[in-house]
Formats: structure tokens, sequence, C-alpha cells
């Protein structure tokens, strides 16, 4: 039993999360300290789950989407959508429930947009969703008529900056949606039927899953999580930034995914090692800002990080790990 | 073999791909002014020896002859130089030009170095009148019918080769007047001394236009001979390989079983698939459905598992109207389907056996009746044993199995649904003689066991063997259905081969 822990705790995502810290810990002793203030704990480490908890959220949908074999790029866009939906009511004096059941209704009828014409129109994944991206941002200005959307709402405001037994709402968010949506998927037989429509589309047809119906629903909790995400961020700053609320954060989503194990090419898939995979894209950003680096190198030191993690993961890497240790126990019995 | 003065000839070629021999010392021979029909079913190694012929691949053995000297084609464009040019199936050709720009693509006539467009374009229309073609050369490629585009391809393939032209099934997306058009200007080539070697599935256009006929099978030349030395009967043996007499019926069950009616289908078909059918099938009989590649046998089974829903016709399912408009109906009513491309259609590769054991069932019980792991290993452990499947463990990728075995899991995987009716396509091709035993042992366990099942197989001995009656497919088409006692094989091959009225068994 004892061994089997220590194998878990083993595989390549806590590996580089622990790195990542570790480096952190070296550039900036205090990375870990913790205080207890006003009702809730404050310090770098706690900053990095908040920070984190969009793409976190994001990443939820997006492991079910890319396992699929497929990707949803407009997941920036529609939380920009969602975030203007939720401000722009409940400026207009909506109450705070019914401005967020909007918002989020809105992100899944984008979603399943997404679906529609991936599953019904048969459009390659990439481009079917490229095209919310570009016309999401348009369809948030509109709703902003071009000015930020501000608001004092305090049950809004408390949704992205409050806290929740002394942690920030956001993590407290993404943690609860993941185990949510993991739960949903392991415990029903949905997480093996995406599993099987990402290896083998004609195949599991064949074998009479409907492919089409689940494919819409994975875009649809994909354009559910983007909305959740869209409302965390515009509740954050207390308003809605039509042009950058989300700005390029469908891409450390699929990013994060991909840190998390789940390839490309569809099939097997981990949310929770997905959101370790989010976590690690923060505390490289704020390692990145705590260490003192100058600002123009963050973006290439961060690549140069994940280019880092990729490799250790990747099948080459097992495959020298493996012949290695083949070569010590060889070496070893002479 | 008559040694004729050849254009283009192979001699003992063999080609191998891993330890798969794809061709086995290969002799083909081509002479000028004829038409060469190259035939044999799927992996008989017809496209391995035409893309030797044109350099794609080289060879591992023997020799590629021009004109009598050996010649090494290093690849396509080297072949052309030599003569050799190629249309295939789809058309290599870019729509979105004009028919002049497809034509002389490569090889534009050029004045100071630009391309003379007027110059190219009334060189194509001369060139195009001579195919009977009277269409603007400026014109889109693309607006034109795949006929057309067809003719335009083979017009720049013999103009920039113009000793060999090879035709791998051009006719394949053509209707019977394009077909007709098609002939006419093959008939032209070959009187003006072109050597050309055609390919196709369709044993009359073998005979319409065809000199001569070379058969693989296997990898192996089965043998060349002059067409009027044959009858389509003979093609089709040659194809199959059944060298038998035709006596010695092999015993079937009796005629007219005399369990009840499963499934009845009237009028039964879709359009631009297979031509409406009727048949019927009773409990524990097994349908043997004859006919060669591209006869419509996988497009039946398609259309009878929903898969390719039905858009005429009726069904009807222990004697209730029934419609079948998708697998997963087709599945709660107790339908399964191998299908023949076991990699593509079959496995879902990356997931665990066990996994591909259960995802028919669990697709039957839906989304929240999930089986949890032990009663997938259950089920994977019982239905793995009774096929004897041979995996290190249940939870390997599929993918890591051999083809035999992966087959015994797709059965598994249906078998665990309990159904009633069982479409298997082509189960025994391409997996090794254990597991093709084992197969043949399950059918004829389950057809006793009462189940119904439709069985598609090109080994027409094994398909008398279990079947109580023979559907014979041709051209889309069913043409007969053979039963009684005196089937064999040679039966089979006549109804492949003719017209449906000239066989009577």
């Amino acid at each position: 039993m004892k061994r089997f822990n220590l194998q878990a705790l083993a595989n390549p995502q806590l590996l580089a999360l622990a790195g990542v810290l570790l480096i952190n810990w070296i550039l900036f002793p205090n990375f870990f300290r913790i205080s207890w203030q006003d009702g809730r704990l404050f310090g770098s480490i706690i900053d990095v789950l908040n920070r984190g908890a969009p793409v976190a959220i994001l990443a939820v949908g997006m492991t079910m989407v890319i396992a699929t074999k497929g990707v949803d790029l407009s997941v920036g866009a529609i939380m920009a959508v969602c975030g203007a939906v939720a401000a722009t009511m409940v400026v207009a004096g909506y109450p705070t429930p019914v401005a967020v059941i909007a918002a989020l209704g809105v992100g899944i009828a984008c979603g399943l947009w997404n679906g529609f014409l991936v599953a019904v129109l048969d459009i390659q994944p990439i481009i079917a969703t490229l095209v919310l991206m570009v016309a999401g941002r348009g369809i948030a200005q509109l709703i902003t008529e071009g000015s930020i959307v501000t608001f004092n709402d305090p049950a809004l405001i408390f949704i992205g900056t409050g806290s929740f037994l002394g942690f920030p709402m956001a993590a407290v968010i993404a943690l609860v949606l993941m185990v949510l949506v993991t739960l949903l998927v392991r415990r029903t037989a949905i997480g093996l039927f995406v599993q099987a429509i990402g290896v083998n589309r004609a195949a599991a047809s064949l074998a009479g899953i409907r492919s089409r119906m689940l494919l819409m629903l994975v875009y649809a909790l994909s354009g559910l999580c983007a909305a959740i995400a869209g409302i965390v961020v515009a509740a954050d700053i207390r308003g809605a930034d039509a042009n950058n609320s989300g700005l390029w954060l469908e891409l450390d989503a699929i990013l994060a995914v991909v840190i998390g194990g789940t390839s490309l090419l569809g099939g097997r898939f981990s949310i929770p090692l997905a959101l370790v995979g989010a976590i690690i894209i923060q505390a490289m950003n704020t390692g990145i800002l705590v260490s003192g680096f100058r600002p123009e190198f963050n973006l290439i030191v961060k690549a140069g990080m994940i280019i880092l993690i990729l490799l250790i993961q990747s099948p080459f890497a097992t495959q020298l790990f493996v012949r290695r240790k083949l070569v010590v126990t060889r070496e070893a019995g002479k | 073999m008559q040694d004729g003065p050849y254009v283009l000839e192979a001699r003992g070629v063999i080609k191998i791909f891993g330890n798969h021999v794809a061709l086995d010392s290969v002799d083909f021979g081509l002479k000028a002014g004829e038409v060469h029909a190259l035939l044999g079913e799927n992996g008989a190694g017809k496209s391995t020896l035409i893309k030797i012929l044109t350099g794609v691949y080289q060879p591992d053995g023997g020799g590629v002859f021009v004109d009598g000297t050996a010649v090494s084609l290093d690849n396509p464009l080297h072949a052309q130089t030599h003569g050799i040019g190629t249309v295939y199936q789809e058309v290599n050709l870019l729509p979105n030009r004009s028919v002049a720009e497809n034509l002389y693509l490569g090889h534009q006539p050029t004045r100071f170095g630009l391309v003379d467009r007027r110059k190219m374009e009334s060189a194509a229309k001369v060139l195009l009148k001579r195919y009977g073609l009277n269409i603007d050369p400026g014109s889109e490629l693309g607006t034109h019918s795949v006929a057309v585009q067809q003719i335009v391809a083979i017009a720049r393939a013999v103009e920039l080769s113009g000793k060999v032209l090879i035709l791998d099934e051009p006719t394949a997306s053509l209707d019977r007047n394009e077909v007709a058009r098609l002939f006419e200007v093959i008939g032209d080539l070959k009187r003006s001394g072109l050597a050309i070697i055609f390919i196709t599935h369709f044993l009359d256009q073998v005979f319409a236009i065809s000199d001569r006929v070379t058969v693989l099978r296997n990898g192996r030349l089965v043998e060349t001979r002059e067409l009027n030395s044959v009858t389509r009967t003979d093609v089709v043996r040659l194809m199959l390989g059944k060298d038998i007499a035709f006596s010695g019926a092999t015993d079937l069950e009796p005629d007219g079983p005399t369990t009840d009616v499963l499934l009845d289908f009237r009028g039964y078909g879709r359009s631009k698939s297979v031509q409406p059918f009727d048949l019927t099938i009773h409990k524990g009989e097994v349908i043997g459905i004859a006919g060669l590649l591209g006869s419509g046998r996988t497009e039946m089974a398609r259309i009878m598992f929903g898969a390719d829903p039905a858009d005429q016709g009726s069904m009807s399912l222990s004697g209730k109207p029934t419609a079948v408009r998708s697998t997963s109906e087709a599945i709660s009513h107790g339908f399964g389907f191998c299908p023949e491309d076991r990699k593509a259609e079959g496995i879902l590769g990356d997931l665990s056996v066990r996994e591909n054991i259960v995802i028919a069932l669990q697709g039957k019980l839906g989304w929240f009746r999930a089986l949890n792991r032990d009663e997938q290993l259950e089920i994977a452990g019982k239905f793995g044993e009774a096929m004897d499947i041979r995996a290190a463990s249940l939870d390997m990728p599929v993918k890591l199995l051999s083809g035999g075995n992966q087959q015994k899991v797709i059965l598994s995987r249906w078998l665990a649904t309990d159904p009633s009716f069982l479409i298997l396509d082509e189960p025994t091709r391409g997996i090794d003689v254990g597991a093709h035993a084992e197969i043949v042992r399950t059918i004829n366990r389950l057809r006793d066991d009462g189940m119904a099942m439709v069985v598609i197989s090109s080994e027409l001995d094994e398909v008398v063997a279990y079947s109580s009656r023979i559907v014979v497919m041709r051209d889309r088409e069913m043409v007969a259905e053979l039963r009684g006692k005196n089937i064999n094989p040679g039966i089979i091959v006549q109804a492949i081969a003719n017209h449906p009225d000239e066989v009577q068994a």
C-alpha cells in the first residue's frame, strides 16, 4: 500500500510541480510563507492558487474536449462574452443570481454552437472553435458597447475576491468544479465513451455510442467552464473588459491539459492532472515575477520551462529512462 | 509464357514489407496496342505491382524492363521519362486551375520566361479535340464532370509519357454513359499503339475493352490469359482461387429452416448504395454473402445495421415492423456488427482489452448505469476465456494484440450484448490459422444456439461450410439467393460471374 502511494506521487506532473516550487523557493525564500489576515490566508503560494484558478477552471472543460480529439480555441472569447453579460446585467439592475445564471446559460449556448459545428457539420474543431474565438470578442464588445463595464455588486464581487475557509473563492470554485466533473465522468460511463470517441470515432459510433450527442455535451461543458472563468475574472477586477478578459487564456488552458498528460490525439485523460498543469503554469508565472528577472525574459524563461516539462513526459524520455535503468541493472548483474 | 515484344515488363518481381511478402516473383508483360486488365481481390498485390512499375516502390528482387532493357525507376517522374504515365481513381489534378493549365502544368510553353497562355490554350484545344472533348481550355477544371476530368487526366498522362498508360480504377466514380465515353477514348488510344493497363473491380468492363487479363492472388501471379479464351466464371475462379470442379456438393443445412422468422427485409435499400433487396432471416440461420469486392456486400451490412440507414423498403423484427435509423437503435434491437476494416472501424486501439469488450454493452446500458471496474473485468474475463483471447493482461492496449486476437475481442464485444442477430464482415480476413479456426467454431456454436447471422466472406469454402443460404451480390445488387443441398463454391463463382437468369442451381 505504501509502495503504491509512493509510485502515484512519482508521476511527471507532480515531480514537475515540485521542481517548479523548489526553484521558486530557492529564488524567493519567502515563497511558502503563509499568513492569516482578516479571516483569510495570504502568501505567494495562495496567490498562485488564486491567479491560476481561471486557467484551472478552463482546463476542466478543455480536458474533456481534448480527450475527444478536439480542441476549443474559443474559451477565452467566451470568458469575455459571459463576463460582459454578467456585468451589464447587474449594472442594469437585475439580481445577481439572475445575472450569473444568464451568463452561465450564454456560455453553454456558445459551447453548443461549437459542438454543433464539430459534431453535426463535421468541421474540424480547430477551425470550428476559431469562429467563436474571433467573433466572441466582437460580441462581448457589442454587449459592453465598447467600454469597460464596472460594477459594485457585492455578491458578484465575492465570487472573484471572496474567501471560503480562508481560501480564495476562485480556487475553491476550481476545486469544486474539478471534483464534480471528475465524479460525473468517472462514476458514469461518459468518461469511457469520451475516450472511445477520441481514440476512434468511427469505431465508437459502430459500437453504438451516440457520438454526436456526447460531443455537443462536451463542448457545452467547455462553454460552461469558460462562463464560470469569465465571471470569476470579471468579479476579480470588478468590471467586464471585452478586449482583455481571458485573452490568450485558451492557450494556457490547452497547455495545462497537455502538461497534465492528456494527449492532443485524444483518448486517455485526467482532469486533476490538468489542474496540476494549470498550477504549474501559474507557479512559473509567479516565480518569474517574484524572482526579479527582467520582465522581457519572462516569456522566454516560461517557454524554456515548458519545453523541459514536456520533454520529461515524452515517450522519448521514458524510453531513455527505461533503457538506462536496464543498463544499470545489467551492469549490476555483472 | 508467350514471348511478345513487351513495352513494359516485370520479371520475377519481389516486394517485401516487414515480414509480409506483398509480391512473390511476379511476371507481367505489357504489349503495345493492348488493353491489359489487372485483376485481384484486395491485398492481391495489384497496387504494389503498379507502384513498382511506376517507380513509387523499388523491387526487392527481380527487375523492370522497358522495351527489353532493364531500368531502375527511382520515382514516378523518372517513370514518366520512360514513357509510363498513371491515372488514379481520384483525379490528381488541380480543380481550381484551368483545363489548359492542368494539361501543361510543369511544362508550360513559355515566351521570354513567362507562360504563354495563348499558345498553351490553343494547344490544349487541339489536344482535347483528339479526345472528343469540346470544352473551353480556359475554364476551371473543377466545373466539369468527373468523367471529363478523368479524360483530361488521361490526356495529360499520355502527353507526358506516351508509351504506357496505367488506369487505376478510373471508372469507380463514373456513371454508365461516362464509362462508355471513357472507353471510346481508351479504344482510340489503344488503336494508336499505346499500351494500357486497366485495373477495375467490374468484370463487365474487363470484358468490354480488354485484350488480355492478368490475375494476382495473395501476392502471386495466378495466370495471364487472352481474354477471348476465358469466360467470366474462369476469371472469378482465378481471382478467388477456387480451382474446384463443378461437382462434389458440400453438405448444407436442410433446406427451408423450420425455426421462426427473426428478420424480414422487403425492398430494403439505400439510394446510391445498394439496390432494394428482399431477404428473410430465421433464427439459428447463417446467411452467407458472396460477391467480389465493391459488389455492395459491405454496404448491405451497413444498411442492415443502421450505420448507413435504409431510405427505402421496410423491415420487420419477429413480425413487428421496425425501423433502424442508427447503430444505437440497431443495438437496442439486439443487433451486432463486426466491420471489415478492423483497425479503422473496429478496435479502439489505445483503450484496454477490457474496455474494448465492454464498450458496446455499456453503450446499450447508457450513460448512467456504468459498469464498475470489477464488473468490467468479470465480463471481459468471461468472454476472453470463451473466445480464447491471448492477451498478457486485460488491461493492455488492444492495439498490441495480433489481428486474430483483435477480431476475437470485437466478437466478444458483441457477444457481451447478448445479441439475437450478428453481422460479420470478413471475420476471418488477415488473421492467423488458430484464430481463424476459433472464429469459424464460434460461428457454428452461435448458430446452434439459435442466433441469426449474416456472414460476408471471400472464402467460399468457408461460407458454404457454415451457411444455410447464400446471397450473391453483384454491382450493388442482390442477384441471387442460393439455397438447397447442392450449393458449392463452383456454383457461387458462377453466380458471381454470370447474369442472374443464367444461374439455376
